[in-house]
């Protein structure tokens, strides 16, 4: 799974079977320190919630359609969370790597 | 498989059914020698590693899907087990813990 953020919405009344009432959403994937990184992608909403600006992380591949109520759809990204907060770890336990 | 190394965690309320309960761990994908390589994962954590911790990932639904025990789900990276050593070519490039 990958950051993104939701920069927008996709409608399409003529789609594939199994895809009614699934909401389409326009994702820029980010990098681990949340820069965009790569081209934005269409994902399904997996969870009904995200809204615009919204931080989200999403999967790919066979996994989206399995964040569906129907999991056997032409679907290849999905939002399967919302982001509240991104911890990142300060203190390494021990100390430097080893090399 | 792949070696990544925990470097935060994703705190999330709202999310797919698998996630619920879940602790989201962010992990820096590692090379050969054990350095970032630029990439990352949001994984479900099964072994309960932390802060700074090497890891192995695992990063193929089926198998995801088996270990957590719940399908359909959307679910692909977890972490299946915190490594020790790291050997390439005979030198040691990681020693943990």
């Amino acid at each position: 799974m990958q950051l993104a953020r939701v920069t927008g919405t996709l409608v399409a009344s003529v789609k594939a079977d199994g895809l009614e009432g699934v909401k389409f959403l326009i994702v820029q994937p980010l990098s681990r320190r949340q820069e965009p990184e790569g081209s934005p992608v269409v994902a399904a909403d997996g969870v009904h919630m995200a809204g615009p600006d919204e931080l989200v992380y999403i999967v790919g591949a066979r996994e989206a359609a399995q964040a569906l109520p129907n999991t056997f759809v032409p679907v290849d990204h999905a939002i399967v969370g919302i982001v509240d907060a991104v911890e990142e770890l300060r203190d390494r336990a021990r100390g430097e790597e080893q090399r | 498989m792949k070696i990544g190394r925990v470097v935060g965690t994703v705190v999330s309320t709202i999310s797919s059914p698998v996630f619920e309960g879940r602790r989201l761990l962010l992990c820096d994908l590692l090379d050969a020698s054990g350095n970032p390589e630029g990439g990352y994962l949001i994984c479900v954590d099964t072994v309960g590693s932390g802060a700074g911790e090497a890891v192995l990932i695992l990063d193929e639904g089926n198998s995801a899907r088996q270990v957590i025990g719940m399908s359909p789900a959307p679910i692909r990276a977890i972490v299946v087990g915190v490594v020790d050593q790291l050997m390439v070519d005979g030198e040691l490039v990681l020693r943990e813990g």
